[in-house]
């Protein structure tokens, strides 16, 4: 098993005839996806690629094609209102790829989440990768095995970085996810931890944090209460600067609890094996498994 | 984007939230002429994007019949402050201001909580203080209040919740409640990311007042504030940083040490540096050269890695998810070509067209140091630029 997208997968791409758009669902469908319709306001009738029917509006995209699954590649100042359409269709997991929403905008996508049974991933992330079954985003598939380690990260490289290190060393995953880099995702760790540790296919969980905001934090005291398997993590930005922003909006040190070194702690408190470099993780994730 | 206190006030104003009579002054005469028609005792403050003023000379009370030469004084120097580096930044203008008889410094801010994904207020009755300090010392004397979206519009209970918890007379809550609401208005409207007033004072007249006026408006929403985009003043940011951003590199910060680091990512860019750390090494930059497949890009990430003269080796880091080995390949070559590059240059590739990439680095022929493995390219780097390895 693997955990929000598998072999049952129905995707829907919103954006599908932009060059992203394009590109990636071309990706997506070589790996084996099923992409069962597109969404360009305005194209709806054609067909993308002479394969995937287009249509005017989510809600009758999926009635006509049963989709199950959204990804967005729109661009910024519209990805909110694609994510409030997919919504409102009732689609989850919706995938946003788009990076640059204005974080106004994500605070009323949140707020709109917020009391629903819906699972949004990113914005502003690479979205999912189940092994060997399905992608619902943007990741290289060449560095990944199927096998029993989750994986979930804030950073898109950093996903790909650590997957191939994990598959180099034997270790396949059963889902890799990138959460986003943005202040208000989606789905913070807690969530995906949460669904890892209920999959009973994930034996171990590697996380990849990093600095600025307290999502860290969150997921140890979770992890203290309720996560029993195995876990490695490794959190970047120990040698950042306080105050400057690194990349992402949300990786800016304010306050200690930003701190890498503060957010190592509780994970170590919460019996989270810590990587001090992304090479270290493999190791660290075998010991944890005892393996 | 950070915009000067003098335009904070003025969008501070716009939304009903007082301020001290006050003019921005960009020549020392117009100083001293604003300083004439604010009365006998003025306050000159310099108009930096850096915190810390009032601690090393950036807030200077003076007689207004002096106003002129303490302005001379300060505009076209530097300013050094605990948040600027070494070099400063320069002053090129002056709020000009009345001064005021203080009671009380109070503490109001506004951010976005990413933990709740709501708006936050934060106040405190210790004002005037490091703030960062007093919620480290002492936690609770800070305030806090969500702004919940699902009001729609800010409702007045939660400033009169803030009012009252930092025991202001009913007169003062009378104003703090539009006070406060405005500045939530502001937020709002304008896409802050963060707004703050350090002091909001008391004064011995009752009246409650923005003393100091800080706002940072979210990036992402820049497009759609024509005005505040404007505002962007480069003279205040790092030239090297200004000079990457003109080429098209928007995430490149300079930091201390000596290899430079070209990464695609921002968490592999961190990730990288940690790692240089970690071997023994010190970045000399923190650059994620995004997702782009534009070898030109390249070039210009060469061009601003090397003119920093503190940097002794360039390490390319890349996994190629978007973006593409190949491109980043060709992109060095070019960099080659079109630049004299002095130092040693550690290569690592991996992840999409990966194979290609390599075969573009063997036939340039280049003198180039590669390394397959992260960590084996890090201390690589950290070797090259200790004069080990070349």
């Amino acid at each position: 098993m693997s955990i929000l997208i598998d072999e049952n997968t129905r995707l829907l791409v919103q954006g599908i005839t932009g060059s992203e758009g394009t590109f990636h669902a071309k990706a997506c469908i070589e790996y084996g996806t099923k992409v069962v319709a597109g969404c360009p306001p305005g194209k709806g009738g054609q067909m993308w690629e002479d394969k995937v029917p287009v249509f005017n509006g989510v809600k009758e995209a999926v009635n006509e094609t049963g989709a199950n699954a959204s990804i967005i590649f729109v661009p910024a100042a519209l990805a909110a209102d694609a994510i409030f359409e997919s919504a409102d269709a009732g689609i989850s997991p919706i995938v946003c790829i788009t990076e640059g929403i204005p974080t106004s905008d994500m605070i009323a996508v949140s707020h709109y989440l917020k009391d629903k049974d819906i699972r949004l991933i990113g914005p502003n992330c690479p979205g999912i990768l189940s092994p060997g079954k399905c992608k619902a985003g943007i990741m290289p598939t060449g560095a990944t095995a199927p096998g029993k380690v989750g994986l979930c990260s804030r950073s898109g490289t950093l996903t790909y970085e650590i997957t191939a290190m994990l598959t180099e060393a034997g270790i396949g995953q059963s889902t890799c996810i990138g959460l986003g880099g943005d202040p208000i995702i989606g789905t913070p760790f807690i969530k995906v931890l949460e669904l890892f540790n209920e999959d009973p296919d994930t034996e171990a969980i590697v996380m990849i944090g990093e600095i600025g905001g307290t999502a860290e934090q969150a997921a140890a005291e979770y992890i203290k209460a309720h996560v029993k398997k195995p876990m490695a993590a490794f959190i970047a930005g120990s040698s950042a600067p306080p105050g400057r922003r690194m990349g992402h909006a949300g990786a800016i040190v304010t306050g200690t609890a930003g701190l890498a070194s503060e957010k190592k702690r509780v994970l170590a408190e919460a019996g989270v094996r810590i990587a001090e470099s992304p090479a270290d993780i493999p190791a660290k994730i075998r010991e944890a498994m005892g393996v | 984007m950070k915009i000067h206190e003098y335009q904070a006030k003025s969008l501070f104003a716009e939304f009903g939230i007082p301020v001290p009579r006050g003019k921005v002054a960009r020549k020392a005469t117009e100083a001293g002429a604003f300083a004439a028609e604010l009365g006998e005792k003025v306050v000159l403050k310099a108009q930096v994007h850096a915190g810390g003023r009032g601690k090393s000379g950036g807030v200077r009370i003076t007689g207004s019949y002096d106003a002129v030469k303490v302005a001379g004084e300060m505009l076209g120097t530097r300013l050094v402050t605990h948040q600027t580096g070494p070099e400063g930044v320069p002053i090129n203008s002056l709020l000009v201001e009345e001064t005021l008889n203080v009671e009380r410094e109070l503490y109001l801010a506004i951010v976005v909580d990413s933990a709740s994904g709501m708006p936050m207020i934060m106040a405190s009755e210790a004002g005037g203080m490091d703030i960062e300090e007093v919620a480290a010392k002492t936690p609770e004397k800070i305030l806090t209040a969500h702004i919940d979206p699902g009001m729609m519009f800010f409702q007045p209970f939660i400033a009169r919740k803030i009012a009252f918890g930092l025991n202001l007379s009913p007169a003062l809550v009378r104003q703090a409640v539009p006070l406060i609401s405005g500045l939530c208005r502001l937020f709002q409207t304008k896409d802050c990311s963060m707004v703050e007033i350090n002091p909001l004072v008391v004064t011995d007249d009752a009246r409650l007042l923005a003393l100091d006026a800080k706002i940072n408006i979210d990036d992402n929403a820049l497009y759609r504030h024509k005005k505040i985009s404007a505002m962007y003043d480069e003279t205040q940011e790092d030239p090297l940083e200004v000079e990457a951003k003109s080429k098209g590199i928007e995430n490149y910060i300079k930091l201390d040490g000596d290899i430079a680091n070209l990464v695609n990512g921002a968490g592999m860019a961190m990730a990288t540096m940690d790692t240089l750390k970690l071997v023994g090494g010190n970045p000399a930059n923190f650059l994620d050269i995004g997702t782009i497949n534009d070898p030109a890009r390249v070039v210009n990430a060469f061009r601003i890695l090397t003119a920093d003269p503190c940097v002794k080796a360039v390490f390319v880091n890349i996994f190629g998810g978007m973006a593409r080995a190949d491109v980043i390949a060709t992109g060095i070559v070019k960099a080659f070509e079109e630049i004299e590059i002095k130092v040693p240059v550690v290569v690592r590739l991996a992840g999409t067209n990966v194979s290609e990439g390599d075969k573009v680095l063997d036939e340039s022929g280049l003198n180039l140091i590669r390394a397959t493995n992260f960590q084996e390219a890090a201390e690589k780097a950290v070797a090259a630029a200790a004069g080990k390895l070349s």
